[in-house]
């Protein structure tokens, strides 16, 4: 095979032993933004099994769909039928949409968040630089990032198909960014109230049911209650029972914000509004707040 | 690079840790203790994630209390129990674990495969971490423990659900880092044989103090008595105590295995040549050692298992 004088024969694997990282060590804002890109990626299966795909992403196209077709109805046909504006408002989309924005935060809140609890790698991360404050914080923003991208994606394709339909831009664009910071605010309402949710509930199944429960049931009756209250002649019920699901909670806030068409039998009247508006930033600071106690306990290592 | 100073750590129930002192330095130190012996709860206050009740502790100079984040990124961890998410394959794992240790992403996958293949994972490193056995765990989470160049390793019970097998390979790997890898190690075991095998310094935690602290050559010195065994069952033992007996050696019996006094270099010959004139197999002569546990039989401390 190989002579003496050929110190290196080919077809062997040398143990080229130890080799120290002598190269450059990133400070805490690169780590975070490295497991913020990893999160949200995560959220849409990117990074993960296949199967992990297979669900974000039939929803984000379950969500893209209505968008499509509704785009394609304006451009094709809008002349024929008259149509001046965008069939359904950009502030209205994901009040019809709901459920499938409501399975997907079920869902990946607890992917993002039980399973660092549930296989205990949380206490990986905070046996390295990070802080446990950044941690949580980065893992809600990684969550809210992705929520959002599913809600803004379809309001995009409107806004884009409308522009196509030589709907006027100048109105659009304003009506346009008014749905944008509408979907912020649910995205981080739905973020909030899930994260927390799955963070409690280490156990991904429970996380899963309590969230869905949450969001699916609370829609399901305040639509009743509004419903009911505007019939039976209790337009304030009907009012105020707007609070008690994400969903109508940040559509009143729209109504109130950027004077849209509601969406909901009962939009807050007046200054309600500003009710509505405070309800839904309380409801996200305390949710980041109760986090942070969540994970200060040292029983979460 | 480990300082710790009458560090105390009290539970409304129980003292974890009482007043502790303890120095650590290069290669690699033993932790020995019972469950509950305070090891787990001395690694989490080094590593700035538990509070101390009352004390100082310094690692690398770093204040525990203070400078936690720092220490942090000097040092790897390897805890006891289970962490590793199922769904992941433990080359990604590994990968983005260096990248929560600051490492660009390009350093972070080399630095992963090359110690993905000093702890031994091969081609399984790319299945999920879910189907592995807890030898290939133990291995990704030393991996992933190592993946940042630490300069000093905690390494909580690593041998803890293994093989006899895979136990002696863990073992050797300890060994590895903390003599060719040039990182310190402080690794902990309620087994206290392993550490005698491993370690340069061992340091015996009993009820959240520390019974003793030595290097393990104290622990280990040769006693003057010679372990002899030879082939066969007990008749062939008997002849063989017999006929040293008769040329004047001391020599008990304890099952097989004879236990001879050795005065000195000579007591070798006689005994080589005693089994040569009786045509015996002889299977063992031994210097004997003394034994970590000898430490606990002669300090009374009785909660500690041997191994």
């Amino acid at each position: 095979m190989s002579s003496p004088s050929d110190p290196r024969p080919s077809g062997v694997i040398h143990d080229i032993g130890y080799r120290p990282y002598t190269g450059e060590r990133l400070g805490e804002g690169a780590v975070a933004w490295s497991l913020f890109r990893t999160g949200v990626r995560n959220c849409f299966g990117l990074g993960r099994s296949a199967r992990s795909k297979v669900l974000p992403m039939s929803l984000l196209g379950a969500m893209l769909l209505p968008a499509v077709v509704l785009v394609a109805v304006l451009v094709q046909a809008g002349e024929v039928l008259g149509l001046t504006g965008q069939i359904v408002p950009y502030s209205r989309y994901a009040l019809i949409t709901q459920v499938v924005i409501s399975v997907f935060v079920a869902a990946q809140a607890p992917a993002l968040i039980s399973r660092d609890l549930r296989f205990r790698t949380i206490t990986l991360y905070l046996a390295r630089p990070l802080r446990r404050s950044t941690y949580v914080l980065v893992r809600l923003a990684s969550l809210l990032v992705a929520v959002f991208a599913l809600v803004a994606a379809p309001l995009l394709v409107l806004y884009v198909g409308g522009l196509l339909a030589e709907l006027p831009p100048a109105r659009e664009t304003e009506l346009f960014l008014a749905a944008l910071v509408g979907a912020l605010l649910l995205a981080a309402v739905l973020s909030g109230l899930a994260a927390l949710i799955a963070a409690v509930t280490t156990r991904r199944g429970l996380a899963v049911a309590g969230i869905t429960v949450v969001l699916v049931v609370s829609y399901t009756v305040v639509t009743a209650v509004q419903g009911l209250g505007t019939e039976e002649g209790m337009p304030r019920l009907a009012e105020f029972a707007g609070l008690f699901s994400p969903y109508t909670l940040v559509d009143g806030v729209q109504v109130w914000l950027f004077d849209v068409a509601a969406s909901t039998p009962a939009p807050p009247t007046g200054r309600t509004g500003v009710l509505f508006l405070l309800t839904a930033l309380a409801v996200v600071a305390g949710c980041v707040v109760a986090l942070l106690a969540r994970y200060r306990k040292a029983t979460v290592l | 690079m480990i300082e710790a100073r009458q560090v105390s750590k009290r539970y409304p129930r129980v003292t974890a840790l009482d007043r502790l002192d303890l120095t650590v330095g290069d290669g690699v130190t033993g932790l020995v203790g019972a469950n509950g012996a305070g090891k787990s709860t001395l690694i989490k206050i080094l590593l700035g994630l538990l509070p101390a009740t009352s004390g100082e502790a310094r690692v690398f100079g770093h204040d525990v209390a203070t400078d936690g984040s720092t220490i942090r990124a000097l040092v790897g961890y390897m805890p006891e129990h289970d962490c590793l998410p199922a769904d992941v394959s433990a080359n990604d794992f590994v990968v983005h674990m260096g990248e929560m240790s600051g490492l660009p992403h390009p350093a972070a996958r080399e630095r992963a495969a090359d110690v993905l293949r000093h702890v031994g994972l091969a081609e399984e490193r790319y299945r999920p971490m879910g189907g592995y056995s807890t030898g290939m765990k133990q291995r990704a989470k030393l991996a992933q423990a190592l993946v940042h160049d630490p300069r000093l390793v905690l390494l909580d019970e690593p041998t803890n659900g293994l093989d006899p097998r895979s136990r002696d390979d863990m073992l050797a790997l300890v060994r590895k880092i903390g003599t060719e890898f040039g990182i310190a190690v402080l690794v902990t075991s309620h087994l206290l044989g392993e550490l005698e095998r491993v370690s340069d310094h061992v340091v015996v935690l009993d009820g959240g103090r520390v019974l003793r602290s030595s290097a393990t050559t104290d622990y280990l010195h040769t006693t003057g008595t010679l372990l002899v065994e030879v082939l066969g069952g007990t008749r062939e033992t008997a002849r063989m105590a017999a006929a040293l007996a008769a040329v004047g050696v001391v020599v008990r019996t304890s099952g097989t295995v004879l236990e001879v006094e050795a005065s000195d270099g000579s007591t070798y010959d006689v005994v080589r040549d005693l089994t040569v004139e009786l045509g015996l197999g002889l299977v063992r002569m031994q210097e004997r050692h003394h034994h970590i546990e000898d430490v606990f039989r002669d300090e009374e401390a009785g909660r500690v298992q041997p191994v």
